[in-house]
């Protein structure tokens, strides 16, 4: 066994070109399959990559939001709870000024980290506790409420990363060389 | 120069610059005068000494030495400055007091931090970092399978990309170095090349990013370009010396140096290679900046040259004229610190610092600048070059191009726009007391 992984590894560094690495490396990583790693694979690409199974809608995104949002994010997503808890509707224009308040009408590229987010990270105080269709129905609605989609519109992994953020296309990269 | 005069010495210093600043080589030679200084400073540091009694803490036996050192009691000022020191449901910041600190390392319980949801409880025993994705094998590491990879030690600086961002503000916020540009530490990490995870596990060539992604609540990860993985990544798992803080990312984070903070994933548990950014949450939004006219920058990722001054800087106050060091520290995060020039005329004349080696890439460099103050009004600032070419803006070049907050900053916790790296300018009155201003 240790003879294959060592073959193993002097094949990658031969294939890469990297025999300086493997100089060094003592080889300790332990194969794990990707259907271990599923729970923790979690990261939603902007094409749709990862989206999971499920949908939601609008109406009852509504209802979870006024149960498990609002007293952060206020009625509606309207805010004003607190000054940082931000508002999750409108948006002023970018144009006002370096900094207008960011937000996911004026400001998001992707609808995707909607769901991305709010599936990672809330509620602040529970993460990880809503459901995949939760977590659709929440992102219809908050699209909704910003008109982005219609108040009828389903919510999954099809339709999601087709919805067009408005600040989509006004994002430079200052320095592509570094990517 | 008058009481040196007085005294019979003349002060053979080398003016290189307006309002006092003198020839850095001063600081090498016997001369400067340092002696000079303390014969030269005035009223108060020239005044007679009284004769020497024994202390009380030398006529007892003293504390029992402990199995870990803090610091003096005496030293309970020299603290972080917090944002949220009541733990509501939000981001909370502790800020580097840098008017407090000397040299370039940043003390472990001194390191800025910076916790989206809190910093997690986190069992090393517990903990695991996967590599998935485009590689050809996924693998689990542990803390103590990297324990036994040869190890790479290196000084890095980490900043926030909201460094400073309080001077986007029109009117100069009145706050300490360490408030204004307390979101930069450095220290010396200790990790395991990311290369040689990657290699390990076995890249896919077409693959252009990871998701880095930590195990806190928020569960916080971004995009990073295998690029930079394969520059100089470092899976980190100790700073100065001991494993990392628990506000640091332990027990093992991702450390890209001169990226901005946010990127550098604390509680590392999970890096996918992939073929595109994620677009996650914080490089889609908060670590973005609008530009004036309403474009907007993404992936900026380099933290920028820039230095401060720490000594003398707002909430320090000068006694009584005389000789002076003026420093501070420079860095960036495209190399290393070519030069510092000083100006002690608002930047009508500068000199050419000092800068204390070894000069180490992407990492602090102290700067000492000797300086005569008359006594009269000046204004004290930094800029820093690097050995890419790359200069530090003056505080009107950089607005000129990034632009001001449109609505008042009241507070140098606010961030109303992020990637601030202008100079940082001090006026000491007459009296010795110091404001910050924009020269």
């Amino acid at each position: 066994m240790c003879t294959r992984k060592s073959l193993a590894a002097i094949a990658l560094a031969l294939s890469l070109g990297s025999g300086a690495a493997f100089a060094q490396n003592p080889g300790l990583g332990k194969p794990i399959t990707e259907g271990d790693i599923k729970q923790w694979d979690i990261a939603i690409l902007p094409d749709g990559t990862n989206l999971p199974p499920g949908s939601g809608m609008p109406a009852k995104g509504a209802k979870i939001f006024a149960e498990k949002c609002a007293a952060c994010h206020g009625d509606a997503g309207r805010g004003g709870v607190a000054p940082y808890y931000p508002a999750l509707v409108g948006g002023a224009p970018l144009t006002n000024g370096i900094d207008t308040m960011k937000t996911i009408a004026n400001y998001y590229a992707y609808a995707t980290t909607i769901f991305d987010f709010t599936r990672r990270a809330m509620p602040y105080n529970m993460p990880r506790s809503l459901t995949d269709d939760d977590v659709y129905s929440l992102t219809a609605y908050i699209l909704s409420l910003n008109k982005l989609i219609g108040e009828n519109d389903v919510m999954d992994a099809k339709t999601l990363p087709q919805v067009k953020m408005p600040n989509r296309d006004n994002f430079i990269m200052p320095y592509p060389d570094r990517i | 120069m008058s009481s040196s005069k007085r005294r019979g010495r003349s002060p053979s210093h080398d003016y290189v610059a307006g309002n006092g600043l003198i020839n850095r080589r001063a600081l090498l030679g016997q001369g400067f005068a340092i002696a000079g200084a303390v014969g030269a400073a005035g009223t108060v540091t020239g005044a007679a000494a009284e004769p020497l009694i024994d202390a009380p803490w030398g006529l007892e036996v003293g504390a029992i030495t402990p199995p870990v050192q803090t610091p003096s009691p005496f030293e309970k000022n020299v603290v972080r400055a917090l944002s949220n020191p009541n733990g509501e449901f939000r981001t909370s910041h502790a800020r580097t007091p840098h008017q407090l600190l000397g040299g370039t390392v940043t003390p472990n319980g001194l390191h800025f931090s910076i916790n989206h949801c809190g910093i997690p409880n986190i069992d090393p025993a517990q903990h695991k970092l996967v590599i998935h994705g485009m590689v050809r094998q996924p693998l689990e590491f542990t803390l103590e399978t990297l324990s036994r990879y040869p190890l790479v030690t290196r000084i890095a600086f980490v900043e926030c990309a909201g460094n400073s961002a309080g001077m986007f503000a029109k009117e100069p916020v009145q706050a300490p170095a360490g408030l204004l540009h307390g979101l930069v530490s450095n220290s010396e990490w200790t990790g395991v090349p990311l290369s040689v995870l990657l290699d390990e596990a076995g890249i896919d060539p077409a693959a252009k990013w990871l998701v880095a992604e930590g195990a806190d609540a928020a569960m916080l990860d971004r995009s990073v370009p295998v690029k930079k993985a394969y520059d100089d990544a470092l899976v980190a798992i100790y700073q100065n010396g001991e494993h990392l803080m628990p506000g640091n990312g332990y027990p093992m984070r991702l450390l890209l140096p001169g990226f901005q903070g946010n990127m550098n994933v604390k509680f590392l548990r999970r890096i996918k290679v992939i073929d595109q950014p994620a677009y996650s949450y914080f490089e889609t939004k908060n670590y973005s900046q609008i530009l004036p006219g309403g474009k907007t920058w993404r992936f900026h990722f380099v933290m920028e040259v820039k230095s401060f001054i720490t000594h003398p800087s707002f909430s320090l106050s000068l006694n009584g004229p005389g000789l002076y060091a003026i420093s501070g520290v420079a860095y960036s995060g495209t190399g290393r610190i070519s030069k510092v020039l000083v100006s002690a005329d608002g930047g009508k004349s500068w000199g050419e610092a000092a800068l204390q080696g070894p000069i180490h890439e992407k990492a602090f460099t102290r700067f000492v600048m000797p300086w005569r103050w008359d006594g009269q009004p000046a204004v004290l600032l930094s800029r820093a070059y690097d050995d890419g070419g790359n200069v530090q803006p003056l505080r009107a070049e950089f607005v000129a191009k990034r632009g001001e907050a449109v609505n008042p900053v009241t507070t140098p916790l606010a961030f109303p726009n992020q990637h601030y790296n202008s100079t940082t300018s001090w006026a000491v009155d007459s009296k010795g007391e110091i404001k910050h201003v924009y020269a």
